[in-house]
């Protein structure tokens, strides 16, 4: 079930605000498309980075893909978990495989994003 | 009506759907990529057993009184040498020494051989080898009638054992015997592409979905190319197109024993003269980020040396690895090496391959029965 909580960017990145902080992640349907993580490049904490640009890459045993920011904003935290097991992203993309945070955020930018049964209808036109 | 795009269906098929499989083009064929995930599969053949739909590979037998000589000239292996139940891996070059595809070559009796090659280049290899055939030499391409399934992992014997009806006790590595399953006759080997102990089966196309159910049921766990790919890596065996191809001599890659420096055979007069300027090297990555296919390879002073063929994550190793071709005189271990994709350098060493040490591949059967 595709979380109610969060908000879904077209290239799979979740996103969920909590006060002032906005978590990231990729969805359900990544982890599942790119198999078995293997190695996540985390954003550099600290860096402040504009909506739909790269900040990190997810590797699985197959393929590399380019991580979105969903907002722009600034790098706050980053999940460290991931540097020695990426494999987490597969086994919780939703909670325990968070990516990273983001703070000083374009609040707007979250308009340009889709709820999840929006997601859902989205990923369903894709087949 | 174009053909250049239709993409065949092994006599499998059916099973990865219901399986569940993620299926991908490979070599004209859907094929299964991976069930329950590359790293299980992966971990499962090195720990357990695992089957392989490998029908997608061609197959084709030779018979006649000028059959061994005419392979002898055809293959950079020696293969007079070879007794009856043996099989041996070598290349088919072209004449400029290149490599047209590699294969494995089983002598069924003095004047009569079996071929298996891969799936790409399978109609081109029949064409080429069936015109540099003497007259007398009859050949077939039963590549549409067999099926070949791959039973690989140390707990495969023991499935081996229950699946056919002759017992396999006392079966080498790179041997093959016939046996039986249910009426009919099957081909078994012992190769494969994994490094583990295990078997290639050759089987009418008619068999393969029960060869494939029983083992399933005797506790064989399914497995795609992914993990095909990360095994075979993992043991420095090369994939045609990555690390041989028509371009490359297959003296480079270090398989010196597949090629024969006492006889002539198409290509020879390269192959055996032209030594080549690169090396196939395996590299172990610092950590987990892997390098791809036409990665550049650098020295320690980041100068161009050479260039990666194949590159994965590798679970055995819980690192990355990287196979490929570097100038010679770099081409040592220990040599520290920078892998750049245009985007990111990434850290190196050379290692000496297998990268997975303890594959069971060769080990005695009778400690797995």
């Amino acid at each position: 079930m595709t979380p109610q909580d969060k908000k879904f960017a077209k290239s799979h990145e979740w996103i969920k605000v909590v006060d002032d902080t906005a978590i990231v992640g990729i969805s359900d349907h990544a982890q599942e498309a790119l198999g078995d993580v293997t190695f996540v490049e985390l954003p550099e904490v600290g860096s402040v980075i504009e909506a739909q640009k790269e900040c990190g890459v997810i590797e699985s045993v197959k393929a590399a893909s380019d991580i979105y920011m969903p907002v722009s904003g600034k790098i706050s935290e980053v999940n460290s978990v991931l540097d020695d097991n990426p494999e987490k992203i597969n086994e919780s993309p939703y909670e325990d495989g968070w990516i990273f945070k983001i703070t000083d955020f374009n609040k707007s930018d979250l308009d340009n994003l889709m709820s999840a049964d929006e997601y859902d209808t989205f990923l369903e036109s894709q087949e | 009506m174009s053909t250049k795009n239709i993409i065949k269906k092994t006599v499998l098929y059916n099973q990865h759907q219901k399986l569940g499989a993620k299926m991908s083009p490979f070599g004209g064929f859907d094929m299964p990529i991976q069930y329950s995930g590359i790293i299980n599969e992966h971990m499962a053949t090195r720990t357990g057993a695992t089957l392989f739909d490998t029908c997608h590979m061609g197959e084709f037998t030779f018979v006649g009184p000028n059959a061994l000589s005419d392979l002898e000239n055809l293959l950079t292996c020696p293969v007079e040498s070879m007794e009856t139940g043996q099989c041996r891996y070598g290349f088919i070059c072209n004449e400029a020494g290149g490599v047209i595809d590699d294969q494995i070559i089983y002598r069924i009796a003095d004047d009569e051989f079996f071929m298996v090659v891969n799936a790409s280049t399978q109609e081109n290899d029949f064409k080429w080898i069936t015109s540099h055939l003497s007259e007398n030499t009859k050949a077939n391409n039963i590549t549409d009638i067999t099926a070949k399934i791959d039973l690989q992992g140390p707990k495969s014997p023991k499935i081996m054992a229950q699946l056919v009806n002759e017992p396999i006790d006392g079966m080498k590595y790179y041997r093959f015997r016939y046996n039986t399953f249910e009426n009919t006759e099957v081909l078994v080997s012992r190769t494969g592409y994994t490094g583990e102990i295990g078997f290639e089966i050759y089987c009418p196309n008619e068999l393969a979905d029960k060869i494939w159910e029983k083992c399933l049921s005797i506790g064989a766990v399914p497995a795609g190319l992914g993990a095909r790919d990360t095994l075979r890596l993992e043991m420095g065996m090369p994939l045609y197109g990555h690390e041989i191809n028509e371009k490359t001599n297959p003296t480079a890659t270090g398989f010196t024993k597949s090629i024969s420096k006492n006889k002539k055979f198409i290509g020879s007069e390269i192959v055996n003269n032209v030594e080549s300027d690169k090396l196939l090297v395996g590299i172990q990555l610092e950590g987990k980020r892997a390098g791809r296919a036409n990665d550049v390879v650098l020295n320690s002073n980041e100068e161009n040396i050479g260039i990666v063929t194949s590159g994965s994550f590798a679970p055995s190793i819980n690192k990355a690895i990287a196979m490929g071709y570097v100038d010679k005189k770099y081409a040592t271990v220990d040599t520290r090496v920078l892998l750049d994709n245009g985007r990111k350098k990434i850290e190196g060493v050379i290692v000496e391959l297998p990268f997975y040490k303890n594959a069971t591949g060769r080990k005695a059967l009778k400690n797995f029965l």
